[in-house]
């Protein structure tokens, strides 16, 4: 089977925002195969490599498999707290295009399953 | 008065303190809806309500929606459209005085508005310490002692159940403190479909409504991934859901409107701020978000269902926050060549000068941004080595304001005595602001007894 090098963002959409000290990424898988795909390859501990510089108090991975979905939390993600930080993205409002940049390998087929409209 | 309904009309008219005017402007003119929620509170705005009104007894609450009352309420009497708002913020008082006047001031008379309060404990903190409620943080396990004496606002989020009866006693206007976001839209629901609280289905499932529309556009297409596919931001519809009293609903917006509505632009708001899908917790219930199932119900319209519930635990949640020193912020444009480098140079160069005046900051206190050299992304994509300009945000944070403000007087100098290529100064001198520490605790629902007065203008 053909694997092609893909960016998150071309088989998963995602929003983010704050939690306390942290932030939260919600993931959706663009189709339920590429949900199951992901479901596989998009680990927290993944996730907790990608933001390396930024989640660091690790991340926890919740599923929602009725919506194709992952929700993750990025512990210490805003340099100490929404009201506090003077950091530009206090809310971790970007955190969750910031996560579909990462770079997947997955196999062509799976990219078929992706209704266009 | 309860009438039997088949299927209400419940739109978000404003999802946060500032929202644009144009929300409820627009909703009231542009298609049929039956109630309007107003979403003002979080936990900075709470902080800054509760500062505002120590400098100014008469203000702390949302002065928008005064504004905007003046701005719909004529239509809204016509239409028969009722308005749901947590605007009381931290000095309901002040806010009924203001509606009322508002309202006189546009002639209107016989409009019934519902305050409920009892939100606000905190003058009562001690006898609830004494009472044996530890509002130990959530978060991080401190206790309150800690920073007892420098709390400066505690609301506890409360529930659909007062808003409820302010609308079966007649209200028009509703009007609450820390109510929750999502008990804003369970409240009509419960009202009109004469729902119990012991429902737990159809509570979680208006709480998942009251959940997806509290930020308003964000569920129509607003701050979406696939944002090309959107259409017309300028005109983007707030979202009106059609609620029925199985307990499903479909989000949709009015005729016309921009945006989109899919169930990928909904799932994205449902996932928005959220913790542990199984268990939203609200003050109304516990609803479980891997029981929501979604489909496409025709152009911008998506249909929810079957979403399961379990009763609400028993306590409340508390937000509460406290002063927690000082922050300043300057910012500064730097050009290239050796841009990062020479933001190095006017950040040292500032701190020195500082401690030269007596305002020594440690290193710890310290904060350095350099936009431009990949600060939303750090590690994620390759930096620039040589960005052609940066905007540099030099910051301190400390418990003296005074020792702070030495920094406003030491930027502007930077411009004929630092390094070359250095602009960015129009805005004029920042000043040190107060941090705001945000404590959030638990308190037993049986310490919480909330008011209803609904009266006639």
């Amino acid at each position: 089977m053909a694997t092609k090098q893909v960016k998150l963002m071309d088989i998963a959409l995602a929003r983010s925002g704050d939690k306390g000290n942290g932030s939260n990424v919600g993931v959706i898988a663009r189709s339920p195969e590429i949900y199951a795909y992901l479901d596989k390859e998009l680990t927290a501990a993944k996730v907790a490599d990608h933001f390396s510089e930024i989640a660091l108090g690790g991340v926890k991975r919740y599923d929602l498999p009725n919506l194709n979905a992952f929700n993750f939390i990025l512990e210490e993600s805003l340099g100490g707290g929404g009201t506090e930080t003077l950091i530009t993205d206090a809310q971790g409002k970007v955190h969750g295009l910031a996560l579909l940049h990462m770079v997947v390998q997955i196999d062509e087929s799976l990219l078929s399953t992706i209704k266009h409209d | 008065m309860n009438t039997a309904k088949k299927m209400i009309r419940v739109a978000n008219a404003q999802g946060f303190w500032g929202d644009s005017l144009l929300g409820p402007k627009r909703l009231v003119e542009e298609g049929p809806v039956d109630y309007l929620t107003f979403d003002y509170l979080s936990e900075i705005t709470m902080s800054i309500m509760q500062k505002q009104r120590m400098r100014d007894p008469e203000s702390g609450y949302a002065r928008d929606f005064i504004k905007m009352l003046k701005m719909i309420m004529p239509q809204c009497r016509d239409k028969g459209i009722k308005l749901i708002a947590n605007a009381a913020g931290v000095n309901a008082p002040a806010c009924l005085a203001a509606t009322k006047q508002a309202l006189s001031e546009i002639g209107l008379s016989g409009v019934r508005i519902g305050i409920v309060e009892g939100d606000d404990i905190l003058d009562r903190l001690d006898a609830l310490t004494n009472e044996g409620e530890a509002l130990v943080n959530m978060d991080t396990g401190a206790a309150l002692a800690t920073v007892k004496d420098d709390i400066i606002s505690a609301n506890v989020y409360i529930g659909a159940a007062s808003i409820v009866e302010a609308l079966q006693q007649g209200a028009d206007i509703v009007i609450t403190g820390r109510a929750s976001d999502p008990s804003l839209a369970v409240a009509p629901l419960a009202y009109e479909f004469g729902w119990s609280f012991e429902d737990y289905d159809k509570i979680a499932a208006a709480t998942v409504l009251g959940h997806i529309i509290e930020c308003g556009p964000q569920c129509t297409g607003g701050n979406y991934t696939d944002w090309r596919n959107v259409k017309d931001f300028a005109h983007i519809g707030f979202p009106v859901v059609e609620a029925y009293e199985d307990g499903s609903f479909v989000v949709t917006k009015h005729d016309g409107t921009g945006g989109l509505i899919n169930v990928e632009s909904v799932t994205s708001q449902l996932l928005y701020e959220l913790g542990d899908p199984a268990r939203y917790l609200s003050p109304d219930c516990v609803a479980d978000f891997t029981t929501i199932q979604m489909e496409q119900d025709g152009a911008d319209r998506v249909r929810v269902h079957g979403v399961k519930g379990l009763p609400a635990t028993d306590s409340f949640k508390v937000s509460m926050s406290y002063a927690n020193g000082y922050k300043i912020l300057a910012t500064l444009c730097i050009s290239g060549p050796d841009a990062i480098e020479k933001a190095h140079i006017v950040s040292d160069m500032v701190f020195a000068r500082m401690k030269m005046l007596g305002a020594d900051i440690p290193e710890e206190d310290r904060f350095l941004e350099l936009f431009g050299s990949n600060v939303l992304y750090k590690g994620i994509v390759e930096s620039p080595e040589q960005p052609h300009e940066i905007l540099m945000r030099l910051g301190a944070k400390g418990m003296d304001a005074n020792k702070l403000n030495v920094m406003s007087s030491e930027i502007a100098p930077v411009l004929t005595s630092g390094p070359p290529g250095i602009t960015g100064f129009a805005a004029g001198r920042s000043r040190a602001s107060e941090v705001v520490g945000y404590w959030p605790a638990l308190i037993g629902k049986d310490k919480i007894k909330t008011t209803v007065k609904v009266e006639e203008v």
